[in-house]
């Protein structure tokens, strides 16, 4: 019985409950989330090098035997995003002592913060299909309150849509979630895999397969469901966005990537192939978006898609080098989309507008915002040593072996795709004449936004550089997820 | 002409202790017959409302002084506490006991901590569903 791997969602948990009280003390919410964040994230660390020594990790609630209790799984590939969930979440709560303003900090703004933490982190170990709608119930109704919290009209603009396509999803998830259980009868996931494994995919569980992606493509974006994303992102605050960018469409991935490499794995040529042309879709669809704007919000949200649809490329190979590749790309965006959103936020709070063509000679006041970005924007496209090589590839490398020849090589060309268009806000931000600003925070803020922002820019660069050290975590989730005997035994252990 | 609403602020005071204790008898009932801590809380939280349509917010906030977020926060330490508690023991999370024990007046009851937990999800119920209530109530 082990207990360990459920600190990291416990802990923002209670945080969250504690800082519901003392609403008036900035102070106490303040201290109280940064205690909560680094007191969890130490866990997930800690929890990491055991899932590496000690194999999968798993409890199931109440001492049930297994198929019948909710049981918890953290494998590899759950350890590794609930630890980056985690490091981000400290960075881009540091973020927001500076930016996000005292009214917001007055109204459950930590909490609501705790709350996406204990679901995020919750989605990421769960290994029970319902728990992890629940997880994701959880999760969502803490980012509506998060990308309403302040009430200005934009907000709320975007809040309705969001709202309204996510309690969408979510009732397409329980029904995709009743036509599996009335087909295979029981809802842990492991047994599950074992049972569809029996009867061998056929053509309803196919059929469920696709609802599933339906279901998890409305909340990760992809190619003909990512409508949604760009205006409801785009209406929240600076460190909402980045907590949004990071964390908040992986989970979705993630829920495609376990679903579609632990279920629906006998059906390869239609499921698998279906999500490879999604995914290119996804990605063409993004870098359209993310070249036509001339606002910085959105080329950056429009990068979330791209990177959505190559992970979900990765994904679709199904064989080693493509999941682990997966991983890496997932890890990467996760920390470099956080970094790149904090990023803009600081370059809005300095000028006051988001149109690039209002912009320009950034440079000449601050240099080493610039050079960051410049990093930021190499680290996102993929250049080596930075930290979105290794990873896009694996992926690619993975393609090749499975003998997608052509969208493989389409993957590496649509990189210059996405470096043109974060090189564009660079051209436009960064050089040129000096423009009239508006800004929005004193001098002061913005240098104290600047700290965390380039932390997380440093550990970006460190994960490119020292992917070497990475490697044994990253081929231990690749092989986890090529391998799904290696979950359904850690679950099943006893028999 | 004022209107006097005399005979339903009479008839509110009676029915709300009536509705309060059927909440709790479901909340306690939940264990082996339809019930538990979920309508046990709709429905004490169904008895202030009457009180709030019979008088008004104001009366009812100094009659009943809970600060209803407050209250929410503390069901929810509960819940969590009674599922994390066999952590301490070195059992699975949300694992439960039960006993029997001889107590005085009721005799031999069996008691279980999913009361402790249920008593959680009650507060948090009420908590919910009071400050939906109030906040809409008392917008301008």
């Amino acid at each position: 019985m082990n207990n360990f791997l459920l600190l990291p969602i416990i802990i923002p948990f209670f945080f969250g409950m504690i800082l519901l009280f003392g609403q008036k003390s900035l102070r106490f919410q303040r201290g109280g989330a940064m205690i909560g964040l680094i007191i969890s994230f130490a866990c997930a660390v800690a929890l990491l090098f055991k899932v590496k020594n000690d194999g999968v990790q798993t409890v199931t609630f109440g001492g049930w035997p297994e198929p019948f209790g909710i049981t918890m799984v953290s494998d590899m590939v759950s350890a590794l995003l609930v630890t980056t969930t985690l490091l981000l979440a400290i960075f881009i709560v540091w973020y927001g002592f500076n930016s996000i303003g005292t009214a917001r900090e007055h109204f459950y703004y930590y909490p609501a913060i705790m709350m996406i933490l204990t679901g995020v982190n919750g989605a990421f170990t769960t290994g029970d299909i319902f728990n992890l709608f629940v997880f994701f119930e959880v999760l969502l109704m803490a980012s509506y309150v998060l990308i309403v919290l302040g009430g200005t009209k934009k907000q709320l603009a975007g809040s309705i849509k969001y709202i309204l396509i996510n309690v969408i999803s979510s009732a397409l998830f329980v029904i995709s979630v009743a036509y599996l259980y009335s087909v295979v009868g029981t809802l842990n996931m492991a047994d599950i895999a074992l049972k569809i494994a029996e009867v061998n995919q056929p053509g309803i569980i196919t059929t469920i397969a696709v609802l599933f992606l339906l279901v998890f493509g409305l909340k990760a974006a992809i190619f003909p469901l990512y409508f949604w994303l760009p205006t409801s992102y785009a209406a929240a605050p600076p460190p909402v966005l980045a907590l949004f960018g990071a964390l908040l469409t992986k989970v979705g991935v993630y829920a495609i990537m376990r679903t579609y490499t632990l279920f629906f794995i006998h059906d390869l040529s239609y499921t698998h192939e279906l999500l490879l042309w999604l995914s290119v879709l996804t990605i063409i669809a993004g870098c359209i978006g993310a070249l036509a704007y001339f606002d910085i919000k959105q080329i950056i949200i429009y990068n979330i898609v791209i990177a959505v649809g190559v992970i979900l490329f990765g994904v679709a190979q199904m064989n080693e080098d493509g999941l682990t590749g997966a991983m890496f790309y997932l890890i990467h965006d996760m920390i470099i989309k956080a970094a790149l959103f904090m990023l803009i936020g600081i370059i809005v709070y300095k000028t006051g507008t988001t149109d690039l063509r209002k912009m320009g000679g950034l440079m000449r006041s601050s240099p080493v915002l610039g050079w960051f970005y410049l990093i930021a924007a190499f680290g996102l496209a993929g250049i080596p040593p930075l930290s979105g090589f290794v990873g896009k590839l694996l992926i690619a490398k993975g393609g090749f072996e499975a003998g997608n020849l052509g969208t493989s090589i389409f993957i590496l060309a649509s990189s210059l795709l996405v470096l043109l268009s974060v090189i564009r806000i660079f051209i436009y931000a960064f050089w040129g004449e000096e423009q009239p600003t508006k800004p929005i925070l004193s001098k002061k803020q913005t240098t104290q936004l600047f700290i965390p922002t380039a932390i997380v820019i440093i550990i970006s660069i460190a994960y490119g550089v020292g992917a070497e050290w990475l490697t044994p975590f990253m081929n231990d989730a690749g092989k986890t997820l090529a391998d799904p005997s290696i979950y359904i035994d850690a679950v099943f252990k006893g028999e | 002409m004022k209107t006097n609403d005399m005979i339903i602020q009479f008839t509110a005071k009676i029915v709300f202790f009536i509705i309060f204790f059927f909440a709790i008898h479901i909340f306690l009932a939940g264990h082996y017959t339809p019930g538990g801590g979920f309508v046990g809380g709709l429905l004490a939280s169904s008895a202030i409302v009457l009180l709030v349509l019979a008088f008004d917010i104001k009366t009812v906030r100094t009659v009943i002084p809970v600060n209803y977020t407050t209250l929410i926060g503390i069901g929810l330490l509960l819940a969590l506490a009674t599922a994390a508690f066999p952590m301490f023991k070195g059992d699975p999370f949300f694992t439960h006991y039960f006993d029997y024990f001889t107590l005085p007046l009721i005799g031999k009851t069996s008691l279980h901590t999913a009361m402790l937990f249920d008593t959680g999800v009650f507060l948090v119920v009420v908590g919910v569903t009071m400050t939906i209530i109030q906040t809409i109530g008392e917008d301008e």
